[in-house]
């Protein structure tokens, strides 16, 4: 089809000078004189520059903006490691409530009991699902989550006298591990996997040191195996007096099936953006709650949300605590939705979640297995990779290749290239939400772009061709940094 | 379950094609001896109308901005939202989508991230920032690393009248870091450039300033600004966005790096988050800033396009050498500032800001002629301010303003034990001369 008309103009292109998104009141005070309240250096030389539009086109721009996207609601989304469930309609629908979002953070909390409720319940219930002692709410996203946990671990051992400041990291890891270590200035020590894609245990026995602050593993692992050695693996740590931390990225595939605590691990992160259905926002808000076993409670972040004499409070009194990693207690409206979501699914229901998600992910990658090469056997857990390397070494297509070939069949692509020791990977999380239906058309798609690779290759290298525009110049785009608009001066 | 796309019928289905008897047997990894083998101490599932019942009764217990007229401030703040924000911020392709890494299936939204990448450089007068922070705490942190590795120095310089939870942030992320935090005294309100030189040495990284700080004071940031350039540091600011409708913007003034909270920009208080942090600096920082940047380019074709670019400071490329950890971030409420500020549009925020100005010095102006009652500080300020009671208890503002159906304001004895007879006062556009003289009765009736 010609694409007529295909840019959709800035904002600041559409500006039409005197326009307004807004109808503001008069001033009914008296009114007083900026410039004699406020040094003239202080105040703004020129007003500043924004778009004037009227509401109606503010309204057209971000409604065809939209149109320019895929999504949970509209596509199948099956990007591995990000577990892109549908959001229930309910948890929006909880979390704008205005008596939850008209919520102050320093409100006196006689006036804020039932937001503090639902902390503390949630609290409760994330507690019970990792079979650990003790969780914080505070971390904005799985990250920050990360990051906080680590902070926990460092200050338990200077507690304790040592300054341990190595992390041990298994190269299958999530960027964030690493990163989020440096950032609260730890070495990390990669530990290789085995060809099984598990952790190498003789590679952790012969890296680990008395200098070892922890390990950070994420199990069931970015391939999508469980690490069965997990428990061998807390022990060889614990030996060391080093801490293991379990990136909970992937609980979706465990809940009720397994608890961290349970295994040996002291200290996790949820991503409650993906195990528990809040929705991902196009980046975020995520929320990355942590969970401690008891030793490691008295150095989680202050203010803990507390039930004493009947009564939800703040407890401040946490001589040892870290101190805050986020202003106020966390992202509250986030906290509405997977509350929502666990209560809506109960004990049952959020073990039907991993049965159902790990069904899923192995129906597919049987499905798979004829067209595609499956680096690791199944059966998997809630995700598998698949490598394209057979369709790059015979016919020259890439797994980028593909991935821009399903958004032409409506699907979102994978998430590809990563974890990094797969070559051309493809790592597939179709969710416990997706209907046999759709993990049907998904496998038909893939198998005709497999056939199609052999047959006509160049379909796959023209991709995507139904999108406003065809594939985007990344290289030009960090060569020539063009990062805002630039009025003319 | 009707989360769950698959229904029981076609697990059989499902397990036969796979080639296993039973769900249990995908499990099989997990050694039996870790397994639950028994449901979570979780409660019974609920219906939707129960489950409706339950999440209205605890909103219902609190009494919020919704119910009670708010002065409170000090970092979150009762502005008004324009309805086309929700409308469209709460459209299901933004909601639910991820991360645009796929650029051709995600124009929508890099679009509107490089929008609201313009208008924060244009609010604030910098020359580049990023797709969001997670708040202003936690960027005010990030700031300080930035600064540290640009300069190769390990002192920073905060002010005491900075918001003192982000300088506790700030605190808890240098605690693993070979770094030292000087408080500057601020015992006016503001600081005082010729205090604030004597601090200021070869290893000063960076000033931390807020601007307007945390009691609503304007400071001189342009000399604030002179004094750590000429020591070859930088400037960091904490901005309230809604200011630089009318208070000049940190560009102007020579900061490096401003940082600041978005949540005035169209996002609810929502009990402290999900709020939007911000970072902006001057292009030279280009490359340190963390987080996502969007670009500008063109697609083969030679239209123009938008992607995910500079993404080797990023954590999933250059992980434990990135600029930051930061992955996630405040997306959803990013489009919310972007909505809010395109139907603001140039006149709609300065008369904001000039609207929160007037309402607070009518507010302030009302208040300080009453018998008993004064600022605490003499510098100017813009939408905030501290009232001292000299004769009666903080405490008692608070509760007679709350048995009226208001809130006064925060105390600040928690933070400033010196200002324990102290009361910061937000007043925003949306407070109603009524609603002023409400709170001015309150102080009336106690001072007499």
């Amino acid at each position: 089809m010609e694409k007529i008309d295909h840019d959709i103009k800035l904002l600041f292109e559409q500006s039409v000078e005197g326009q307004s998104g807004v109808n503001l009141p008069q001033c009914d005070v008296p009114e007083a004189s900026v410039s004699e309240a406020i040094p003239s250096a202080l105040l703004a030389a020129t007003p500043v520059r924004l778009p004037e539009m009227c509401e109606r086109e503010v309204t057209r721009h971000f409604t065809r903006l939209s149109e320019r996207m895929m999504s949970v609601d509209a596509n199948f989304y099956p990007l591995g490691s990000c577990t892109m469930k549908y959001n229930p309609k309910i948890n929006e629908w909880a979390a704008d409530l205005p008596g939850f979002t008209a919520g102050h953070p320093y409100q006196d909390v006689q006036d804020i009991q039932g937001s503090m409720e639902l902390m503390y319940r949630l609290r409760q219930l994330l507690e019970e699902i990792a079979g650990l002692s003790e969780v914080s709410l505070h971390p904005a996203a799985g990250a920050h989550g990360e990051l906080t946990a680590m902070m926990v671990v460092r200050a338990y051992f200077r507690d304790r006298g040592e300054n341990r400041d190595e992390v041990l990291i298994p190269d299958t890891a999530h960027g964030t591990n690493p990163a989020s270590c440096a950032l609260c200035g730890e070495r990390v020590t990669i530990v290789k996997s085995t060809p099984e894609g598990l952790v190498d245990l003789d590679d952790l026995a012969a890296k680990i040191t008395d200098n070892t602050a922890a390990m950070m593993i994420t199990n069931p692992n970015t391939l999508g195996l469980f690490d069965k050695s997990i428990k061998k693996i807390a022990d060889i740590l614990h030996q060391r007096g080093a801490q293991l931390y379990l990136d909970g990225a992937n609980m979706n595939a465990i809940m009720g099936q397994v608890r961290p605590g349970d295994c040996g691990v002291d200290v996790m992160h949820y991503n409650l953006h993906k195990t528990f259905s809040t929705p991902h926002g196009c980046g975020g808000p995520g929320a990355g709650p942590i969970a401690v076993a008891e030793h490691l409670a008295p150095f989680l972040p202050a203010p803990q949300v507390d039930f004493v004499d009947g009564k939800y409070v703040w407890d401040f009194n946490r001589p040892k605590s870290i101190g805050k990693v986020r202003t106020f207690y966390g992202q509250f409206g986030v906290m509405v939705r997977a509350y929502t979501y666990i209560r809506a699914l109960g004990h049952s229901g959020i073990k039907n979640v991993s049965d159902k998600a790990v069904l899923a992910a192995n129906y597919l990658g049987k499905k798979l297995e004829p067209f595609y090469t499956l680096p690791y056997p199944l059966p998997c857990m809630h995700e598998f990779v698949i490598s394209a390397e057979k369709q790059k070494d015979d016919h020259g297509i890439r797994a980028l290749d593909i991935a821009k070939q399903l958004i032409d069949y409506g699907i979102h692509p994978p998430t590809i290239y990563f974890p990094l020791i797969v070559s051309e990977c493809m790592m597939i999380e179709p969710t416990e939400t997706e209907t046999l239906e759709t993990l049907d058309r998904f496998a038909a798609i893939m198998q005709r772009i497999a056939e199609q690779a052999r047959t006509n290759p160049e379909l796959a290298h023209q991709a995507p061709v139904t999108t406003p525009v065809s594939r985007v110049d990344e290289v030009k785009a960090a060569r020539e940094p063009n990062l805002r608009w630039r009025y003319k001066e | 379950m009707a989360y769950s796309g698959i229904s029981q019928k076609q697990v059989r289905h499902m397990l036969d094609t796979i080639g296993v008897a039973r769900i249990d047997d995908l499990f099989a990894d997990i050694p039996a001896e870790l397994r639950l083998g028994k449901l979570l101490n979780l409660p019974e599932p609920m219906d939707d109308l129960s489950l409706q019942n339950h999440l209205r009764s605890l909103a219902n217990r609190n009494h919020g901005t919704d119910k009670l007229i708010s002065f409170l401030g000090a970092g979150s703040y009762d502005h008004f939202i324009p309805p086309v924000v929700d409308a469209l911020a709460s459209r299901s392709e933004f909601v639910t989508a991820y991360t645009p890494y796929q650029a051709e299936a995600s124009q929508g939204v890099l679009q509107a991230f490089y929008e609201f990448q313009t208008m924060i450089c244009e609010i604030t007068g910098m020359d580049v920032t990023n797709a969001s922070m997670y708040e202003a705490g936690s960027a005010t942190a990030e700031a300080v690393l930035m600064a540290r590795d640009i300069t190769g120095r390990s002192k920073v310089l905060i002010g005491q009248n900075v918001h003192p939870e982000y300088v506790q942030i700030v605190r808890t992320y240098l605690a693993s870091q070979p770094m030292t935090i000087e408080i500057i005294p601020t015992p006016t309100g503001t600081i005082e450039p010729s205090v604030l030189a004597s601090l200021i040495d070869d290893q000063t990284a960076a000033v931390v300033i807020q601007q307007p700080d945390f009691f609503g004071c304007l400071n001189p940031v342009d000399k604030i600004a002179d004094a750590i350039h000429a020591a070859k540091g930088l400037l960091i600011s904490v901005v309230d966005p809604i200011s630089l409708g009318l208070i000049a913007g940190p560009g102007q003034l020579g900061v490096d790096i401003v940082v600041g909270e978005g949540q005035p920009l169209g996002l609810y208080q929502n009990f402290g988050g999900p709020y939007l942090g911000f970072m902006a600096a001057k292009s030279a920082y280009l490359r340190r800033l963390p987080g996502r940047l969007i670009g500008m380019t063109t697609d083969h074709e030679g239209r123009r396009a938008f992607c995910l670019t500079l993404q080797t400071r990023e954590q999933h490329i250059r992980r434990e050498r990135a600029t930051s950890n930061i992955c996630s971030n405040e997306g959803l409420m990013a489009i919310r500032a972007a909505i809010y500020l395109a139907a603001m549009g140039k006149n709609g925020f300065f008369q904001v800001a000039n609207l929160c100005f007037q309402k607070a010095h009518y507010a302030a102006s009302q208040i300080v002629g009453i018998e008993g009652f004064e600022l605490a500080f003499k510098a100017p300020f813009f939408k905030e301010f501290v009232v001292r009671s000299k004769k009666f208890p903080v405490d008692k503002v608070i509760h007679e303003a709350r048995q009226a159906g208001l809130l006064a304001g925060v105390p600040l004895e928690c933070w400033y034990p010196e200002l324990g007879d102290c009361l910061l006062v937000a007043v925003t556009e949306k407070r109603t001369r009524d609603e002023i003289d409400a709170l001015v009765d309150v102080f009336r009736k106690i001072g007499g």
